[in-house]
């Protein structure tokens, strides 16, 4: 039975807590300098700002936890109503209080020895320019009302929640990847959109925010049941009533089509987001050699960055007019690359020959000593007449096939290369797998010693996995050479294997598509460790957003984004087996060993 | 001549003495049976054979050759294949993976076959995937079925063992060594592998070692039986000399060691 909860029935202690909480969340945002920071990107004219987006949030998302209830299976959920928006106000209005506390103190006590943000900026914007009094008042307020409206999200059926969501998403979405916008309504030669949308002195006009709202809510209203899963869906069965005959026509036209889609894809791009769509490419090359050895050998790799280097090393003392040693004959990209993959599998056989003994933790280690030592002797005098020390190696001439040139600043042309790379590459990752070699490595993971028990030869798989390892980034490294045109030792610091690992953890170890996904979001729209993202304006802050994505990853979806089977298997271990117990309730007569 | 002839084996670890010089030979297409209390040196002495620990002194041959120090996986690709006490499976991978890993020492493709999908890469992985199933399929329908796909960590415990056991057929071995078969089966599963075992010989033509306490199992499939206590063999032969052997019964600390045996 249902019950509906009387208006008083919260702990006020969790109320309170939640309340500070979030007022802890948006006094740090402020005091770090990002509401100051962001508060000069408009998003929506004279009403929102990405300052006021990156505190706004909070609140909503405080004032729907504290709203919602626990639920409990075999209980039936109390009935939404009332109490539930004034548990959300409440949050909010204890939120704006605290943040009000906190403004009024950075007015009376410089903090400025500690957070150097916090002085008379971070305060105008925390009391919307209006003075201490009346400026409390207004955040106590808006506070307020966003948690009010958090706990209305919760109080809405899931279906006016998902529009109302992803009608907001969408708008937000628009108003803050506007420069990219720009870029593709340039692409596609739709420039005049832009210019209607978007308000000449940025951001979105109110009107355009509420047009583009009206036409997501009308989209999910009306487009129900066209979505893109059911489209799929359709696609596929009218594939597979078809005969293999036609089967193979279709993939052939499929083939083509592609192609074609690969051949435009850069000219809408356009230069800017054609450069990061190679960054978060070589970043996914990474990603998927550093999963063959950490996600499918299980070996924590911390020293990656190190083969990475070895290629981008190779291409420019093997290729470059400048190169510090003479002696070298200089070579074509193409006869420099196969020695590269040599090079960089004998140095992966090499580092990984002492290591392998080792496991877990102190393999980690040793590899994160191992990364650092190339970077030191590349860095070194005594390897500088080779390699040319912190001076580097420049003029690395781009990669040339007959008469068509792929020139490094063309980042349109260089798009071609990457994305036959991550292509290669995709389709390595993916064979190698499913293959012997593939599953020789899975049961490396899951138990050495009787892997070496069943006939596996542990030295050999183990080697082999840190080899090709090893030859996926130095293959990104090459590219890299060739397009930036320069290599110094500074590109290729322990910061990069963090990244790359990042990368792949936040997006499914393991799990191609989920490594795909997880070079998108954090490579390409918050930016990799030197190179802008999407969104330009977090780069300064973005090493502290990696760290709260990877905590929260950690503690609420450890098995990544998009995870592998594998890896969910592994990581929810107890309720699957619980699940299957469930699930075999009914059939108790088949297996009555599950009893005994 | 014999399949397993081992003369001398010692191994000690820091100050306990896991063998002390056992001898044992083990013919072609017979069941032997290892017991012993508890800390006898039964397990050791499989993980001695297996390659997982060197024996500190001692010869061991299989099938005429010498296999010591060699590493495990040598051993198993000689014709070796072992089970656990301590069921090991890979718990994440699915019931059908599991034993295909077991094909590893039997099959050949690399990275290139993988890579390209040569047509004797296919063709090998087909094989391997037959093979697996029909290496499931020894165990009737327990193990084929949804069971294939179901990882190996929501098999009940004595399907478990019963996987462990087709991934160590999956080798091919020549001789298989069992730890504890039955350990934690019910009496009517117990019967079951009982059965399983006797047919292990006779249908699939493996000559097997077994560890085991059950002493009705002992004494059903068992063509020769051998006592180890501290590290020593104590006693062998047919299981109704051993059973009352004195030593055996001293062994056992006077406990009556035809308890719940066949009288």
């Amino acid at each position: 039975m249902s019950t509906t909860r009387s208006i008083t029935d919260f702990e006020t202690k969790d109320v309170v807590i939640q309340g500070a909480l979030a007022a802890l969340a948006i006094s740090f945002i402020a005091a770090i300098g990002m509401l100051g920071e962001f508060n000069n990107r408009i998003l929506i004219t004279s009403l929102l700002s990405l300052g006021y987006l990156a505190i706004g949030w909070i609140p909503i998302l405080f004032g729907y936890r504290a709203s919602a209830e626990e639920t409990i299976e075999g209980i039936d959920p109390p009935i939404k109503g009332p109490r539930d928006l004034l548990v959300g106000g409440t949050v909010g209005a204890i939120a704006g209080i605290v943040v009000s506390a906190f403004a009024w103190l950075a007015a009376s006590v410089d903090l400025t020895g500690v957070f150097i943000h916090t002085g008379p900026g971070m305060r105008s914007a925390l009391t919307f320019g209006q003075g201490i009094g009346f400026g409390s008042l207004l955040m106590i307020v808006f506070c307020t009302a966003l948690g009010v409206f958090g706990a209305a999200l919760h109080v809405m059926t899931p279906t006016v929640r998902s529009v109302i969501g992803v009608a907001l998403g969408t708008t937000i979405v628009i108003a803050i990847f506007e420069a990219d916008a720009k870029e593709l309504f340039k692409g596609f030669r739709i420039r005049g959109v832009a210019s209607i949308l978007y308000s000449p002195t940025g951001g979105l006009t109110i009107v355009s925010a509420a047009a583009v709202t009206a036409l997501v809510v009308a989209i999910k209203v009306y487009g129900k049941g066209h979505g893109p899963r059911v489209v799929y869906e359709r696609v596929k069965l009218h594939h597979t009533s078809q005969t293999p005959e036609m089967q193979r026509r279709n993939s052939w036209i499929w083939g083509a089509a592609g192609f074609a889609v690969y051949l435009v894809i850069p000219q809408i791009l356009g230069k800017s987001l054609s450069e990061t769509a190679v960054t978060v490419g070589l970043f996914l090359v990474l990603g998927l050699g550093l999963n063959i050895v950490v996600g499918q050998a299980g070996m924590l790799d911390l020293g990656y960055v190190a083969f990475f280097a070895v290629g981008a090393y190779g291409i420019a003392m093997l290729t470059s007019p400048f190169r510090p040693a003479q002696w070298i004959p200089q070579l074509d990209f193409w006869v420099a690359l196969p020695i590269v993959i040599i090079v960089a599998a004998f140095v992966g056989i090499l580092i990984g020959t002492p290591v392998i003994r080792m496991r877990g933790d102190y393999l980690a280690i040793v590899t994160l000593g191992f990364g650092e030592i190339i970077q030191k002797l590349f860095l070194s005098d005594w390897w500088k007449p080779v390699v040319g020390g912190a001076q580097g190696i420049t003029n690395v001439p781009s990669v040339s096939i007959g008469p068509v040139e792929f020139a490094g600043a063309n980042s349109k042309m260089v798009f071609y290369l990457v994305a036959i790379l991550v292509a290669g590459v995709f389709v390595l990752s993916h064979r190698l797998q499913y293959s012997r070699v593939g599953r020789s490595w899975a049961a490396l993971r899951e138990d050495e010693q009787v892997a070496e028990a069943m006939g596996i030869n542990t030295v050999t798989a183990k080697l082999l996995a840190f080899a090709i390892g090893a030859v996926i980034a130095a293959l990104a490294g090459a590219l890299f050479a060739a397009k930036v045109g320069s290599v110094f030792p500074s590109s290729f610091k322990l910061l990069v294997s963090l990244v790359i690992l990042v990368v792949i953890i936040v997006g499914g170890l393991g799990s191609l598509r989920g490594i795909a996904v997880g070079a998108i979001v954090l490579i390409g729209v918050l930016g990799g460790p030197t190179l802008p993202g999407l969104l330009r304006e977090f780069g300064r802050f973005k090493l502290l957003i990696y760290g709260v994505i990877l905590i929260y990853m950690m503690l609420k979806r450890p098995e990544g984004l998009l995870p592998s089977v594998l890896r969910s298997r592994e990581l929810h271990h107890s309720e699957l087996t619980q699940d299957a117990w469930l699930d075999k309730a009914g059939d108790f007569e088949e297996d009555e060993e599950v009893t005994a | 001549m014999p399949v397993l002839e081992i003369r001398g084996l010692t191994k000690a670890f820091g100050g306990i003495q896991a063998l002390a010089g056992i001898d044992l030979h083990v013919n072609k297409g017979e069941i032997v049976s290892v017991i012993g209390p508890n800390g006898a040196g039964k397990t050791s002495f499989f993980n001695v054979i297996t390659g997982m620990f060197e024996p500190d002194a001692g010869e061991i041959r299989f099938e005429g050759e010498s296999i010591v120090g060699l590493t495990p996986s040598t051993i198993t690709h000689r014709g070796v294949a072992r089970t656990f006490q301590n069921v090991r499976l890979f718990p994440n991978l699915t019931v059908l993976e599991n034993v295909m890993v077991g094909r590893h020492s039997r099959t050949s493709q690399g990275v290139f076959g993988a890579l390209f999908r040569t047509k004797a890469f296919l063709q090998e992985e087909q094989e391997i995937e037959d093979h697996a199933r029909d290496v499931l399929s020894f165990f009737g329908s327990r193990l084929r079925g949804y069971r294939e796909d179901q990882p190996a960590f929501a098999l009940s415990y004595a399907n478990r063992r019963r996987l462990e056991i087709a991934r160590a057929m999956a080798t091919e071995p020549r001789l298989l060594l069992l730890d504890e078969p039955t350990a934690g089966m019910n009496p009517k599963e117990t019967i079951e592998l009982t059965g399983l075992i006797g047919s292990l010989r006779d249908e699939r033509g493996y000559t097997v070692v077994m560890i085991e306490h059950d002493m009705r199992v002992v004494g059903q499939v068992s063509d020769r039986v051998v006592v180890l206590d501290h590290g020593i063999k104590i006693a062998e032969g047919d299981y109704d000399t051993v059973a009352s052997d004195e030593n055996v019964i001293e062994a056992y600390l006077g406990r009556p060691v035809n308890n719940g045996a066949r009288t």
